[in-house]
């Protein structure tokens, strides 16, 4: 768009109310919807949390609760999205680089947990694990192992939550790797390991990071189903989002607005996060297909 | 499609220098990384599902049907399903008004809208509902005078619920199709509007014909997600059973009531609608992928 010259060509003047026409009733509603549904209630928590002030801010995100609960929410959440990642490069190769029975089944189960609703994947995950469950039973026998209602469930729960991320974000890049590489590298006198550390894995490297950036982003909010498996007992297993919760229920409307605050923020810098590692992502496919 | 290309072991094998490994590396690997790969998915995903179905005819089909019956349960059922219609065709109209609008605009900040739109898909459920109490709450809200003055309640009640379904819904619809149009461009529109076509009939006949199978991508993502919409609706919901308690909900407090059999009933209507949801999910990426296909195929025969 150059608005520079005042006096437009006729060309010009034929063509830009015309376009201008067409967007602006889109561009009008897009703009309302936005504003009323997202930005105003965006805003009016910011706004409330900088009126608790500073050094309140501060006292309240930084209280023994909140920050037992931070770790427990923001460290199981890591470690579930990394194992999601080595698995995830797994299952993804399996449904891209192999064929075998039951391939079409697995890769409509990897998206199970996008849409079973959490409460039902809460249920069904504290009974599994839970003392006379499938799982639990036998945990509990063989390795005296508890999980529904420790913060190892509170894991099991976000390994589920977060599987497909990674899974979903490998398969295209995989998918689109070119095989001459590989061959070149065999040619080369290179061995499967070395192929795949020095060829494959570089190549793959954006993709995983940015799913495992986005489910870890996705576990550390999740609610639903943490809060079924888990005893939600402070410095055992509360996580962040049900400390709110408990505020909420006490009325103690500052120390929730300052916690949300604090997950917000998270939010915005995984979201910042998430997008760099995306560009990043297209700039080497991108280089890959120019050369 | 993954069958378009072919599998590692079908390249022809190379005038190899090691034989003996190469054999071995080609045998072994693919099976071990199927083991893992099915024996993941099968302990995280396919037990938890599949014991849901068992715990809900654990008491045989008829005690399932008869729990279906329960007054409370059809209630939360009617008020999800309540929620679930306002929320979609409002995130609908605004998936496709947002699609429309950006998708084919070059401004500044285009990325940073983008990034915004995603903001519900990254936030925690909790907080979306708790930016809804701190905006329309009673005593502690900022606009809980302009709601008193109005005489409306929104907090603990179906006006909250459906705000928060459709705060936490509403970036599906526009992610799905934003993609598509800025594939395909601006010269179909352009060409029906210099053939005389207004706005609305180049919307109707052309833009929407063209993004169908993604919009219906997208409402189909923005109903599975509205119906099981957990953490947002708990904060802003009362949990009142009976009346504000949707379906979610209501299988937790059935659960924690110790009400197991209600609980497994409930869970598994949901989780029908989400195996429902996934089967259409299947289809309609099966025809997504054959028109691109098609299109595909075009540019090549003309390329070459």
């Amino acid at each position: 768009m150059v608005a520079a010259s005042p006096l437009p060509s006729g060309r010009r003047l034929a063509g830009l109310p015309r376009q201008l026409k067409l967007p602006s009733w889109p561009w009008r509603i897009t703009w309302a919807y936005l504003g009323l549904v997202l930005f105003l209630p965006l805003a009016t928590m910011l706004l409330k949390g900088s009126a608790v002030g500073p050094v309140a801010f501060w006292q309240m995100a930084t209280t023994p609760v909140a920050l037992a609960s931070y770790k427990i929410s923001f460290g199981i959440a890591a470690l579930a999205s990394l194992i999601n990642g080595v698995f995830g490069l797994i299952i993804a190769w399996a449904l891209i680089r192999c064929r075998f029975p039951g391939q079409r089944l697995l890769d409509a189960l990897i998206d199970l947990p996008f849409a079973l609703p959490t409460a039902v994947a809460g249920l069904a995950l504290s009974y599994v694990y839970s003392k006379e469950g499938w799982l639990g039973a036998p945990l509990q026998s063989m390795f005296g192992l508890k999980v529904s209602y420790t913060a190892l469930g509170v894991g099991v729960a976000m390994v589920f939550i977060s599987l497909p991320f990674v899974v979903r974000t490998v398969e295209p890049v995989l998918r689109s790797l070119e095989k001459e590489q590989e061959e070149a590298s065999w040619c080369l006198g290179a061995n499967p390991g070395q192929t795949f550390f020095l060829i494959i894995l570089p190549q793959l490297m954006p993709a995983i990071l940015g799913g495992i950036a986005q489910g870890f982003s996705r576990a550390v909010g999740e609610y639903g189903s943490v809060v079924m498996i888990a005893s939600n007992m402070p410095f055992k297993d509360l996580i962040t989002p049900t400390l709110i919760i408990q505020h909420l229920e006490e009325y103690d409307f500052a120390s929730a607005t300052v916690i949300g605050c604090v997950m917000l923020i998270f939010s915005l810098l995984s979201l910042l996060v998430i997008n760099a590692l995306q560009v990043w992502g297209q700039r080497y496919q991108g280089g890959e297909g120019t050369s | 499609m993954a069958f378009l290309i072919p599998p590692l072991r079908d390249t022809k094998p190379l005038p190899a220098s090691n034989p003996g490994l190469k054999a071995k590396g080609v045998t072994l690997w693919p099976l071990l990384i199927i083991t893992l790969a099915c024996l993941y998915v099968g302990v995280v995903i396919l037990l938890p599902a599949l014991s849901v179905v068992a715990q809900a005819f654990a008491k045989g089909p008829g005690v399932f049907l008869q729990n279906l019956g329960d007054s409370d349960l059809l209630a939360a059922l009617r008020l999800t399903l309540f929620a679930t219609a306002i929320a979609v065709p409002f995130n609908t109209i605004f998936g496709l008004a947002a699609a429309t609008a950006i998708a084919r605009r070059r401004f500044r900040g285009k990325a940073l809208l983008l990034s915004l739109i995603d903001l519900p898909f990254s936030i925690s459920p909790v907080v979306v509902g708790l930016m809804l109490v701190l905006l329309y709450s009673p005593n502690h809200g900022l606009l809980g005078p302009l709601v008193n003055s109005l005489g409306w309640k929104i907090i603990f009640s179906w006006p909250g619920i459906v705000l928060a379904t459709i705060l936490v819904t509403f970036p599906f619809m526009a992610r799905e199709v934003i993609p598509l149009l800025e594939e395909e461009g601006w010269e179909q529109e352009e060409a029906a509007r210099t053939l005389g076509a207004s706005n609305w009939q180049v919307f109707w006949k052309v833009t929407l014909p063209s993004v169908r199978w993604a919009a219906l991508y997208g409402l189909i993502l923005t109903t599975a997600r509205a119906l099981g919409e957990f953490g947002a609706v708990s904060v802003v919901s009362g949990n009142i059973r009976g009346e504000t308690q949707t379906l979610p909900l209501f299988v937790e407090d059935a659960y924690k009531q110790y009400h197991t059999e209600l609980a497994y009933g409930a869970a598994l209507l949901l989780g029908g609608v989400a195996i429902v949801s996934l089967l259409l999910k299947i289809l309609v990426e099966q025809i997504m992928e054959g028109s691109r296909k098609s299109i595909g195929l075009d540019v090549d025969t003309k390329d070459s």
